[in-house]
């Protein structure tokens, strides 16, 4: 059957091969070159080593997305997850309208970043507005400011995934474990944590590959006000790239360290958590 | 008398959740009371309901579908998620499948390169993108759909690929030799059997399509083509001046159809987001 299969190549892979080609493969290669060029566009790149990488660390505005984000993306992490994993814990529990709250909860994730951004943007400015403040004040508001945006569009969803994990525990597994004379703690600790690993690994997989890579929030919250002070990293290279003359090498360059950081990040957390995920 | 106190339990929670669910909605309530402000209220007073003074009626609605042509921005936006969407179902499903079954060098490399664009973010790759995309005149809503397909192949064909290897090859060898091609038999038994995964993919891709912002922003000519994120953006304009009354009801309307998406195929949208995450 393979070697019948084999000589349709270009009816089964083909046309995906070729999109991938010209969507991912060459602009993926050429990034990478390009990253040791100096160029305005494709065609004028000329070589010039590591100049770039090395420009990179000079650039105060960098250092200080590259910090801003990182501590973006733990403090949301952790928010994210402990929310998530209480509510759905919570809503396992058979209460009544769990279907309406589960609804109301995800419902948020469905809306884009953009407009996400402009819907925080007044309930911010208009609370701020009481202590004569705006939102672009303090890179702080900015940053409190992203996390409770970040909550609210991804707990619903983070909730789905860790609802789908607790309601694969098999019954009989907690039943044995409160004939034992497990208390809810214990009960919570050695059977519903271990048990429910793999949500665990994917909901922290995703919440930190999608804080790390924000970029649409981040452009519609605040822009980077003050100052670049709020800017993070996708936002920082965005700039890098397309609002100073002359630095689209180091914006490449530094897309090329963004992406080295983000596959980093998802292969260690990934080894990490799946070592601690149970079989039933 | 246990159950007694379970049921008193359960109706605190149910009123708990109910008032967050109220606190959860308040922001998209909030905005679409806004919308029918007029600008300077809803700046010095976005908390306040609209009074004599401060109501517009539809002005705001009229004015912003005037100013950033929201019709033909939503009219964009639904032909490039739906052929996208479409496309990438029908080519990546198809692409799984052939790498699947046939077992080359070749095939495992694309797979693997497949599941390497996963975790590449698309700062990586925008500015080379935009430029290839621009040179191979893909700045178009029908050539956008060919970047989609190459640049979204790698969840797709992932997700597709993990499915196919639970289908067993018995019911495939029997179609072929009872005399179907390869594509007869893809089209009779393989790809109806691959539905549920379909709609999973269907949805994440729906889900990104609809609200991307990046993307499209670099790679369409963005004088003539507008999707609804760019156009509400574009609303920004210049340094900080945003028309508030014209961005609240381009929310309320760019929210809208979500909603009724949602409502509509809740059930698909949550089982598709568990699978999705088993997968991914």
């Amino acid at each position: 059957m393979e070697k019948a299969i084999k000589k349709y190549f270009p009816i089964f892979a083909l046309p995906t091969f070729v999109a991938f080609t010209i969507g991912f493969i060459i602009p993926f290669i050429l990034g990478v070159y390009l990253s040791f060029c100096e160029f305005t566009t494709v065609t004028d790149a000329k070589f010039v080593g590591f100049k770039n990488y090395i420009r990179i660390w000079g650039d105060a505005t960098f250092v200080h997305a590259l910090w801003y984000t990182a501590l973006f993306t733990v403090v949301s992490v952790i928010t994210i997850n402990a929310l998530a994993f209480t509510v759905a814990m919570l809503l396992t529990k058979g209460i009544k309208g769990t279907n309406i709250f589960r609804t109301v909860f995800f419902m948020p994730n469905l809306i884009g970043g953009i407009i996400l951004g402009y819907i925080w943007q007044l309930i911010f400015n208009g609370f701020l507005l009481q202590f004569d403040r705006t939102l672009t004040f303090n890179s702080a508001y900015g940053f409190w400011g992203l996390i409770i945006l970040m909550n609210w569009q991804q707990i619903g969803y983070m909730m789905i995934i860790y609802i789908a994990g607790i309601q694969n525990i098999p019954g009989e597994l907690i039943e044995a474990a409160k004939i034992d004379g497990a208390n809810n703690r214990q009960l919570l600790r050695h059977v519903t944590l271990p048990m429910v690993m793999p949500s665990i690994t994917i909901c922290t997989f995703l919440t930190l590959t999608n804080s790390f890579k924000l970029y649409d929030q981040n452009l519609a919250l605040t822009a980077g006000e003050p100052s670049n002070k709020s800017e993070m990293l996708a936002l920082n290279i965005y700039n890098t790239f397309y609002t100073r003359n002359g630095w689209e090498g180091v914006g490449q360059a530094k897309a090329v360290i963004f992406f080295l950081l983000v596959a980093l990040i998802a292969i260690v957390q990934l080894k990490l958590t799946t070592k601690k995920e149970v079989q039933a | 008398m246990t159950s007694v106190r379970k049921a008193k339990h359960g109706w605190a929670l149910t009123l708990f959740f109910a008032v967050l669910s109220v606190i959860y909605v308040m922001p998209i309530i909030i905005v679409f009371i806004n919308s029918f402000k007029k600008k300077i209220f809803i700046s010095n007073r976005p908390f306040a309901l609209p009074d004599a003074k401060s109501f517009v009626g539809l002005e705001n609605y009229i004015n912003g579908i005037e100013k950033i042509g929201f019709l033909q921005a939503f009219g964009y936006t639904l032909f490039i998620t739906v052929c996208s969407v479409a496309v990438i179902i029908l080519c990546t499903s198809m692409c799984a499948w052939y790498i699947t079954r046939v077992k080359t060098k070749i095939t495992a490399t694309m797979y693997y390169l497949f599941a390497f664009s996963m975790i590449v973010p698309f700062q990586m790759v925008m500015f080379t993108l935009s430029k290839i995309a621009d040179m191979l005149h893909l700045g178009n809503p029908i050539g956008i759909v060919i970047v989609y397909l190459g640049f979204g192949a790698g969840l797709a064909v992932f997700m597709f690929c993990g499915f196919v290897k639970s289908i067993p090859l018995e019911i495939e060898e029997s179609a072929m030799i009872d005399g179907c091609t390869p594509v007869q038999t893809y089209f009779s038994i393989v790809f109806p059997v691959m539905k549920p995964t379909a709609i999973s993919v269907a949805i994440l891709e729906a889900m990104w399509v609809w609200n991307d912002y990046l993307l499209p922003y670099l790679v369409l000519d963005i004088k003539k083509y507008k999707t609804i994120p760019i156009a509400i953006q574009y609303l920004k304009g210049g340094y900080g001046s945003i028309d508030m009354g014209a961005m609240m009801a381009m929310i309320v309307l760019a929210i809208i159809p979500i909603i009724i998406f949602y409502t509509a195929c809740q059930k698909y949208i949550i089982e598709g987001v568990v699978a999705g995450a088993v997968k991914g």
